[in-house]
């Protein structure tokens, strides 16, 4: 049995704002174990990123507030300690590395003065010892001629290599937990399987859990062992991998996967995209956030939001349609004939 | 005769500096394209940041001049055309940009946007110009109600959808898609990508389609160029380039795109490439890609390679510019140790 590190239960995390309340984050829950990935896969506005710094209690307040939930660390509450022991958590057991390398990094810093910040900050090291492990830090996500680099500013940095420091940052204090924003999504190709590649290494070698979160099927399809689906807020379904991507349950997610076009289908096959737009996060129907775009919806869905129903081994799904007509839905789909020809 | 040939094209952008701005360096953006687009079809133009896809497109309409190089459409040569002679081809090239927010005026009407070059064109009255707009909004799936309201009330989606019924308002015969769904979200990408393809079918347009993404490249292109270093290293017909890549630098960007099936991610071997692409100000002698290339040999250093048919049965279907470039035959992959050095020449200029 794998060690618990993480377990989320019904977090909700609201802004109060002059137009109305909107509803970010409204009762999410998941669990992370050690040495796994959690991809968490959502479209802009789906509240991916405020789950994730709502963990982090860095959410802005006023306007935002986490309402709801309880995020159990290891026996810890982090909802309940106090502003000092969540400094100590932040860094020690659970570090962050965000979208943009640019503008997480500070400017007028030297990247080791910023690495090395963060060392002494948690751990009992000279600044000698700080900056020295820096550079050693640098060397291990594979930034060339480190002890030079050190030295550097930000600006001297690639974007993928802003992205390497940001990492070495994060890993400086052996942390449990590595949460994961867009991390590739500003970079080109190329880079991102980098990145990623360094993101594994890392992740291996410090045996902890990972929470990617992003918007690229792709990326997560590589990296995850499950996957959360978020939408409007909500999680609309949960579950491992392959189950995510072989046997899907909510139209949302057979809505992302027929949108994508494919690098490794020889013919072409015309998207199926999910129609009408985003929904308006004030003003979110009670029920299921995706009713406006939903083909398949019923009269409940705009009212009331569906109970989880487990569907396979540790994968649950939110939705009213009854399983039998989802199975039979899904068989018509041409993304799922392809699936199992 | 195709539709586009351009030829050569080169824009390169002096660095200046000091109190003087004298200039001390150059930036060679687009250095050298060649590729020609047959009417109807869609040519995909794939590259990472600063490989010059973006100033390749500009270059072509004329949004920025380019430094040499010929650019001819339907026989009319664009580079030597006068202010007039311009305006009136613009009526048949026209162009949708990346970014829906900083595209569109946000103090005009979508009205006016979409009717703009209608007005400039002189064409029809002001009851038909009027008509025209609203048909334009129906073909690219909004509806009436939205002519009389301002950019800032549509979403990401709805705004690149105007964008497209402004360049379809004359009617063109090509359209340049400089990256149209990069900045949207899976879902909307997709009803965009399925709607500039009916428009296509409808409308008998061409395409010169930018983006850096190659999955949305390949789905949506007839052929693929990949550049790198404002240079044109590959191009080929869509399923042919992934099926039987040649040039390193498309393989390794091949390799890096993640696919959404876990399976086939598990199954792939990626082919990571070391360090970051060089400066366009200061790029590498001899061939652009080949301080990363991991089959580089000697002479990679010397000259870039000519893009050359690679022979076989693709002819001039699939070309390729590298010394070592990958062999199918028979189903097996080979590299050759000799340098190839193209069906026609030598190595170029």
């Amino acid at each position: 049995m794998a060690e618990r590190l993480l377990e989320v239960k019904d977090l909700s995390t609201h802004f109060f704002t002059y137009a109305g309340v909107v509803k970010a984050v409204n009762g999410v829950s998941f669990t992370l174990d050690r040495k796994e990935t959690l991809g968490i896969v959502g479209e802009s506005g789906s509240g991916k990123t405020v789950a994730a710094l709502s963990i982090m209690r860095l959410i802005p307040d006023p306007p935002g507030k986490v309402v709801g939930g309880t995020v159990d660390l290891r026996g810890r509450d982090l909802r309940t300690i106090d502003d000092e022991e969540m400094r100590q958590v932040r860094g020690n057991d659970i570090a962050m590395i965000f979208q943009d390398p640019m503008t997480s990094l500070n400017p007028v810093l030297k990247v080791g003065n910023q690495i090395a910040e963060a060392i002494m900050l948690h751990q009992d090291k000279s600044k000698g010892e700080a900056w020295e492990l820096a550079a050693k830090l640098l060397d291990r996500v594979g930034i060339p001629d480190a002890d030079k680099r050190v030295n550097q500013y930000p600006f001297e940095f690639s974007g993928g290599m802003r992205q390497r420091a940001m990492i070495a940052m994060a890993i400086s204090c052996n942390p449990d937990i590595l949460i994961a924003d867009e991390p590739t999504t500003a970079l080109d190709v190329t880079i991102q399987a980098q990145i990623i590649d360094v993101i594994r290494e890392m992740q291996e070698r410090y045996e902890s859990g990972v929470i990617a979160i992003t918007h690229d099927l792709g990326v997560v399809a590589e990296i995850a062992d499950k996957v959360m689906v978020m939408y409007g807020g909500r999680t609309v379904e949960y579950g491992p991998v392959d189950e995510i991507y072989y046997n899907a349950h909510h139209p949302y997610t057979w809505g992302l996967l027929g949108s994508l076009p494919r690098l490794d289908l020889a013919e072409k096959t015309r998207l199926t995209p999910i129609k009408g737009q985003p929904p308006d996060l004030i003003a979110l129907p009670s029920g299921c956030p995706f009713v406006g775009r939903c083909i398949y919806q019923r009269p409940e869905c705009r009212d009331r939001w569906p109970d989880l129903e487990i569907v396979g081994p540790e994968h649950g799904v939110n939705c009213w349609v009854p399983q039998e007509e989802r199975l039979s839905i899904r068989e018509t789909l041409p993304l799922f004939e392809k699936a199992t020809s | 005769m195709s539709l586009l040939e351009v030829r050569d094209l080169k824009k390169h952008f002096p660095i200046k500096s000091g109190v003087l701005k004298r200039q001390t360096g150059t930036v060679y953006a687009v250095d050298g394209v060649s590729f020609s687009i047959e009417k109807g079809e869609t040519l995909g133009l794939v590259g990472e940041s600063g490989c010059g896809k973006s100033t390749t497109g500009r270059a072509l309409l004329r949004l920025i001049e380019a430094t040499s190089g010929s650019v001819d459409f339907e026989g009319i040569d664009v580079m030597s055309a006068s202010g007039g002679e311009m305006q009136k081809l613009r009526r048949d090239m026209q162009i949708i940009f990346q970014d829906p927010y900083a595209s569109l005026n946000p103090r005009m009407h979508v009205r006016d946007i979409v009717g703009e070059s209608l007005k400039i064109h002189g064409i029809g009255t002001k009851e038909e110009r009027k008509k025209r707009v609203l048909e334009l909004l129906d073909t690219v799936g909004l509806s009436a109600e939205h002519a009389d309201r301002y950019p800032h009330e549509f979403s990401g989606g709805q705004r690149q959808r105007i964008g497209i019924a402004r360049a379809l308002a004359l009617n063109p015969k090509l359209i340049i898609c400089d990256e149209p769904v990069s900045a949207l979200d899976v879902s909307i990408r997709a009803q965009v990508i399925n709607l500039l393809e009916d428009l296509q079918d409808e409308f008998d347009l061409t395409y010169l389609f930018i983006a850096h993404d190659l999955s949305v490249v390949k789905h949506i292109s007839d052929r693929v160029a990949v550049m790198y270093l404002g240079k044109i290293v590959e191009i080929s017909d869509s399923a042919l380039l992934y099926d039987v890549p040649q040039h390193p630098y498309t393989e390794a960007l091949l390799s890096a795109v993640p696919i959404p099936d876990p399976h086939t991610e598990r199954a792939r071997r990626r082919i990571i490439l070391e360090g970051d692409v060089p400066s366009p100000a200061n790029p590498p002698k001899g061939c652009v890609f080949h301080p990363r290339c991991p089959r580089a040999q000697e002479i990679c250093a010397t000259a870039m390679p000519q893009l050359a048919n690679t022979g076989g049965d693709a002819g001039e279907k699939h070309q390729v510019a590298c010394y070592f470039p990958a062999r199918f035959e028979g189903g097996t992959r080979a590299v050759s140790d000799t340098p190839f050095m193209g069906a026609s020449s030598g190595p170029q200029a």
